[in-house]
């Protein structure tokens, strides 16, 4: 098989999940609301996805279950930050932990349960053609997913009216409450969007890349999507940018240690967390660009008053 | 319909009763959760709340672990009343017990009575080397500490984990992934007989005590309050943000890296691939029950404690998944957060009066 | 676009009232904000609402403009009753608002900022011709394209106004406009307006200036309390008795007598500084010397580099020539806000709330924000029973009504608050005073106690400083008048040496040379409109 060929499928299969977290935690953010708890929402639509697939047999099941639980524990975020006004910090966090205690206790029955996970596509004679057959047609059907939300969220945001009002109430929510937008229930379906795409993002590790459930298997991916937002300056094709890069280094991870490097496994597993921080770093010194680029409101609550 | 509307001032009761209220939601929820595991939910509480602290050694067990958690809580509460996220003190833990345990195995076989005290030294270097990280490149670069210190928990996991599979790995241990058991003066004298209560304990109420004294009654402690407040009325008052965020972050990572040195040097005894049950995450809950305020944050301790106990229990009684304990807490944060609404405001019920008729 | 062609120059129409409300209740937990309050605006009428902070115009305004609900009351529109649920609901009835605090998007375009308060069948189509259209058409030229964040005050505020031009309005609020125009650009703002009545538009002009109503306005109504006090035809009164239904009683005249000059205590030499913000302004070449016993005005636009003068003075900004700010004959660019109080400078920023004071802390805790040389740390530590005895001492020499050292700083009003700041400064005896929009949101018996403390303070020697929007105050308190634009500075002027007129053209710009737009180039957001 083509290397080069192979390295773009992993690449893309490994930076999937941060595409989906990420972009869907961009639309949040976009409304204004920092929701931290992306880890704990990928967790749960992670175990949900596995649970579903395995007890029915369909992991296309268990990919929509998986959505539908991320958007659902989103929506435990989003009364207690939006309609109580918490701190979104706090309660970001506390989702994090939530997800992460709730998937370990819903998880434990199916830790070494074998399922039938989705496949990449083979298509008969297109996904065999010299060169570019796996290249476009080799990959998980969840990839092409990812790119259809990527295109999807760049239309919403960009082209559409109800994306500029997002981008409005993510803006100045006085503003956007005088002139008239509901703007808790704007935020509200924001958090549920990001939600159901961390959900997904879960669903396909558990049931897509590496078709098992492991306690805590996503592995920092939510945090790493957060900082993918910062690094994307809150455009979508920066994220998609952003996500390939970090798959890249995922991959470069793996590649050493198949090929049996001297170094020690926990060196190379060390290389996203630290290219996170790299990346962040370099990124924000320009306050410059993250204040023209951040939503204004970004992680302030809202009262309307009256 | 059912609105909120601003207090004039904040409540105090509320407060002080939020975390209660929140408690007393949580154990609601575990009402419902318990039978449909099919256990008799009295059964549960028993098991949960009761049976670990029903011997001497249960509540030597309950002090044991409140004490890492008052410790780090504390530090936590410093940069949190600052607007510091520091949520990476699972990290600094790690790094402490490192530093620390580092210390024992070079003294290894010494009788020195400043082995103990020089574990305690290095793990607080250790903490606060690991903190600073973040608050450089925060002060430096404006990077988010949140996310900074979070990644430098997966790095010191590794890093533990590569000196316990590597250099500091027992040559006797039969290839398990732990150093070598720590001899006699680095191991903190027991308190209690027949608990594995030890000294730990005061060390961690020594801290608490002098958070307090920072935190309410100096100066420093006021500035940072402001910081974390207003930001804007801290740098009309001159006071220095950058020397806020390292003050936040280094007391955080102190602490933490002195709890690190607590576990190892307490009931672990060695070093391990992992040196903690997550203290450093729970932390931030009990730092969050414990309104941030440290004579809170020991009561907040012991609670959160008990829940570490009480999943121990109910899964050794009842057969329960001890993972029960992380959804305890996690759940008791969100209803915290949920009730502290009432601090600020109060629900009005009010007839949705209407100006006419429509048109 | 089709207004209404009915040929209305009377004030009172024979089709009844376009506007008609009766009996308007809201309360706030507090306060009762409307008490029953009647009003009727007829078709092309200009109606002044008049009342001084507080009055509770603006809760009006936002209950015609569906923003707020009233407790009680009855809304006729073109004589039939109806509910405004919300904004948009006011728009389709054609109501539509200017707001004081612009509700604009600054990242976003005009015609995107535009699009989103029409309805979608309006947005639609080809919005940015039409949008030049409308903006020819009322002489408030506008590009679609811009972005917002990149316009002076005076180019928002004509977005906010095409925007509602665009609705077909007949009805238009006009909540305090003129606060960030200069008086050529409120002569300019009166043309429209009266061109838009004389087409039928009705308009509710709010304002607290007397002389802009006088000018305006055919009818008003006179809020106190709450409460409806007064109507009249303000043309056929007096500033004076319009004062008197406002606020029950006469303004208050400060005593002020002449200057007797010291030596300078700030001196304000090239200074320059980049904006630190991509929405702020930065400094060029600014010069200016304040003397001990004299008050120098600073007047402006907002947006034209108060905020960034006034941080690049109390040292929450740090500039690298340390000669370009001298405090008390020291050289002081680089030294910090704590090293500058430490020389004598005090300060009252504009921002109370969060700024001047943190709004959860107790006034006690607010006083040791910048009081605390005054003894009240010793060792690192805090001495609570001197804060709160400052606190207290505070309170009582500056009338402040709150419920003593432990009230939390946002549970007082703003004149309060205000009142609780500038004593805080003033008693630490401070050398040098500065202070930015003093009495801004401020009642009347707070403003003129503000101001007759800055007075009292130049008498007793102190150099005084004082930035303010508000034109009538500066030529009340002030001895020289000094007027930035653009990031520039106007060089001082005696006050009783030059009038509104000559200092609204250099608030325009005038003096700074065609040649070098450099300070435009540099911050967009500074530019004025004449």
């Amino acid at each position: 098989m083509d290397t080069v060929a192979q390295l773009v499928i992993l690449t893309l299969a490994a930076g999937t999940p941060l595409v989906f977290a990420a972009l869907g935690e961009l639309v949040t953010e976009k409304a204004g609301v920092l929701n931290l708890g992306v880890e704990g929402m990928m967790l749960v639509g992670a175990v949900v996805a596995f649970i579903v697939a395995s007890t029915s047999g369909s992991p296309w099941l268990g990919v929509a279950a998986g959505m539908a639980a991320g958007a659902v524990v989103s929506m435990i975020f989003a009364v207690v930050a939006l309609s109580l006004m918490a701190n979104q910090v706090a309660t970001g966090l506390a989702l994090s932990l939530f997800g992460i205690g709730l998937s370990a206790f819903v998880g434990l029955d199916f830790v070494s349960v074998v399922i039938e996970g989705i496949k990449p596509l083979a298509i008969r004679g297109l996904s065999d053609l010299p060169v570019v057959g796996q290249l476009l047609f080799g990959h998980n059907p969840l990839v092409y997913l990812s790119f259809v939300l990527f295109a999807a969220v760049q239309a919403f945001l960009y082209r559409s009216r109800a994306g500029l009002v997002l981008r409005a109430v993510g803006e100045s929510p006085q503003s956007a409450h005088a002139i008239g937008y509901p703007v808790i229930a704007i935020r509200y379906a924001a958090v549920f969007f990001g939600g159901a795409c961390s959900g997904l993002a879960g669903a396909y590790l558990s049931v897509a890349y590496t078709p098992l459930w492991v306690e805590g298997m996503v592995a920092g991916r939510g945090w790493i999507a957060l900082a993918l937002v910062v690094f994307a300056t809150w455009k979508p094709w920066r994220v998609l940018a952003g996500a390939y890069l970090f798959g890249g280094v995922t991959l470069a991870q793996f590649q050493a240690q198949a090929s049996g490097s001297a170094i020690p496994a926990q060196y190379l597993s060390m290389l996203p967390y630290l290219a996170t921080i790299v990346v962040l770093a370099v990124i924000s010194r320009d306050t410059v660009t993250i204040r023209l680029n951040a939503p204004a409101s970004l992680g302030k609550p809202f009262h309307p008053a009256g | 319909m059912i609105r909120l509307e601003a207090r004039p001032e904040p409540s105090r009761t509320f407060r002080w009763a939020s975390p209660l209220i929140a408690f007393g939601l949580t154990i609601a929820i575990g009402m419902v959760l318990f039978p449909l595991m099919g256990k008799n939910p009295f059964d549960a509480l028993h098991a949960f709340f009761i049976k670990p602290v029903d011997s001497a050694y249960g509540v030597g067990e309950l002090l044991l672990k409140a004490s890492p958690l008052m410790l780090i809580a504390t530090g936590l509460a410093a940069g949190y009343r600052a607007n510091v996220w520091n949520i990476g003190a699972e990290g600094q833990l790690t790094l402490g017990g490192i530093a620390g345990g580092g210390v024992a195995l070079a003294l290894h076989g010494s009788t020195s009575p400043f082995v103990l005290p020089l574990m305690f030294v290095a793990g607080i270097i250790g903490g606060m080397a690991w903190a600073a990280i973040p608050a450089w490149l925060r002060t430096r670069f404006n990077a988010n500490e949140i996310l900074v210190s979070l990644m430098l928990v997966y790095v010191a996991t590794l890093i533990l984990s590569i000196l316990v599979h590597g250099a500091w790995r027992d040559p006797e241990g039969f290839n398990f992934p732990q150093s070598k058991m720590f001899t006699e003066s680095a191991i903190l004298p027991n308190l209690l007989p027949e608990t594995r209560l030890n000294v730990g304990l005061f060390v961690a109420l020594a801290v608490v005590a002098a958070g307090w004294v920072f935190m309410e009654k100096s100066f420093t402690g006021y500035q940072m309050r402001v910081a974390g407040l207003a930001p804007a009325a801290a740098h009309y008052a001159g006071i220095s943000s950058p020397r806020t965020v390292w003050l936040g972050m280094l007391i955080g990572g102190a602490c933490a890296g002195l709890a690190g040195v607590g576990e190892i040097a307490g009931p672990i005894g060695q070093l391990q691939a992992s040196v903690s049950p997550g203290y450093g995450f729970a932390a931030i809950i009990v730092a969050f029950v414990g309104r941030l305020n440290p004579v809170g944050i020991v009561f907040a301790s012991l609670l959160m404690s008990l829940l570490y106990l009480g999943g121990e229990s109910a899964q050794l009684n009842l057969a329960l998944p001890s993972a029960v304990t992380g959804l305890f807490q996690g759940t008791l944060l969100f209803f915290l957060l949920a009730a502290d609404v009432f601090i600020h405001y109060r629900i009005r019920l009010r007839r949705a009066a209407r100006s006419t008729a429509p048109a | 676009m089709t207004l209404p062609r009915t040929p209305v120059s009377d004030t009172v129409s024979d089709t009844g009232p376009r506007l008609a409300l009766s009996g308007i209740t809201k309360a706030y937990p507090s306060v009762v904000a409307n008490d029953a309050i009647d009003l009727d605006v007829a078709a092309g009428e200009i109606h002044a609402v008049l009342g001084e902070n507080g009055a509770g115009k603006s809760t009006l305004m936002k209950v015609i403009y569906g923003v707020v609900k009233p407790d009680a009351g009855t809304i006729l529109w073109e004589g039939k009753p109806v509910s405004i649920a919300n904004p948009a609901r006011a728009r389709r009835l054609g109501i539509g608002m200017v707001f004081q605090h612009f509700s604009l998007f600054e990242t976003l375009t005009v015609a995107e900022n535009i699009a989103l308060s029409l309805d979608r069948e309006r947005a639609g189509g080809d919005l940015p011709a039409r949008i030049r259209e409308v903006s020819a058409r009322y002489g408030l030229p506008l590009d679609p394209d811009r972005h917002v964040l990149s316009m002076s005050v005076g180019e928002r505020q004509r977005v906010e106004i095409v925007r509602c031009l665009l609705q077909d309005p007949r009805l238009l609020i006009m909540d305090e406009p003129t606060s960030v125009l200069t008086p050529q650009a409120v002569e300019k703002l009166f043309e429209t307006l009266r061109r838009l009545s004389d087409e039928g538009c009705s308009i509710l002009y709010i304002s607290h200036k007397l002389d802009e109503i006088r000018a305006l306005c055919t009818r008003a109504t006179v809020l106190r309390g709450g409460k409806v006090t007064g109507a009249c035809d303000p043309r056929r009164e007096s500033s004076a008795s319009l004062a008197r239904m406002m606020i029950g009683g006469d303004l208050p005249r400060p005593q002020h007598r002449a200057a007797k000059l010291g030596e300078a205590r700030l001196v304000v030499d090239g200074l320059t500084l980049a904006a630190d913000d991509p929405f702020g302004t930065s400094l060029s070449d600014l010069h200016l010397t304040v003397h001990a016993g004299e008050i120098v005005g600073i007047a402006g636009v907002s947006g034209n580099g108060q905020k960034e003068l006034m941080a690049a003075l109390s040292g929450e900004r740090t500039v690298d020539s340390p000669g370009a700010v001298r405090l008390m004959g020291t050289p002081a660019g680089r030294l910090d806000a704590e090293e500058r109080r430490a020389l004598g400078l005090a300060f009252v920023p504009e921002e109370r709330l969060g700024r001047g004071a943190v709004p959860e802390m107790s006034l006690a805790e607010n006083a040791l924000l910048t009081a605390h040389r005054q003894d009240l740390v010793r060792n690192g530590f805090v001495r609570t029973d001197a804060v709160r005895g400052f606190a207290a001492e505070t309170i009582a020499q500056f009338n402040v009504k709150a419920g003593g050292p432990d009230a939390a700083a946002r549970s007082l009003s703003g004149g309060n608050l205000q009142k609780f700041i500038v004593g805080r400064e003033i008693r630490q005896a401070p050398k040098l005073m500065i202070a930015a929009q003093p009495t801004w949101g401020v009642d009347v018996g707070a403003a003129a106690q503000i101001r007759q403390a800055l007075i009292d303070l130049r008498d007793a020697g102190v150099a005084v400083l004082v930035v303010s929007e508000e034109l009538d105050e500066l030529f009340e308190i002030c001895d020289r008048l000094a007027v930035i634009a653009q990031g520039r500075l106007a060089d001082a002027r005696p006050t009783r040496d030059t009038n509104a007129e000559e200092i609204g053209l250099l608030m325009a710009g005038s003096f700074i040379a065609a040649g070098t737009e450099s300070g435009r180039r540099l911050s967009p957001a500074g530019a004025v409109d004449v």
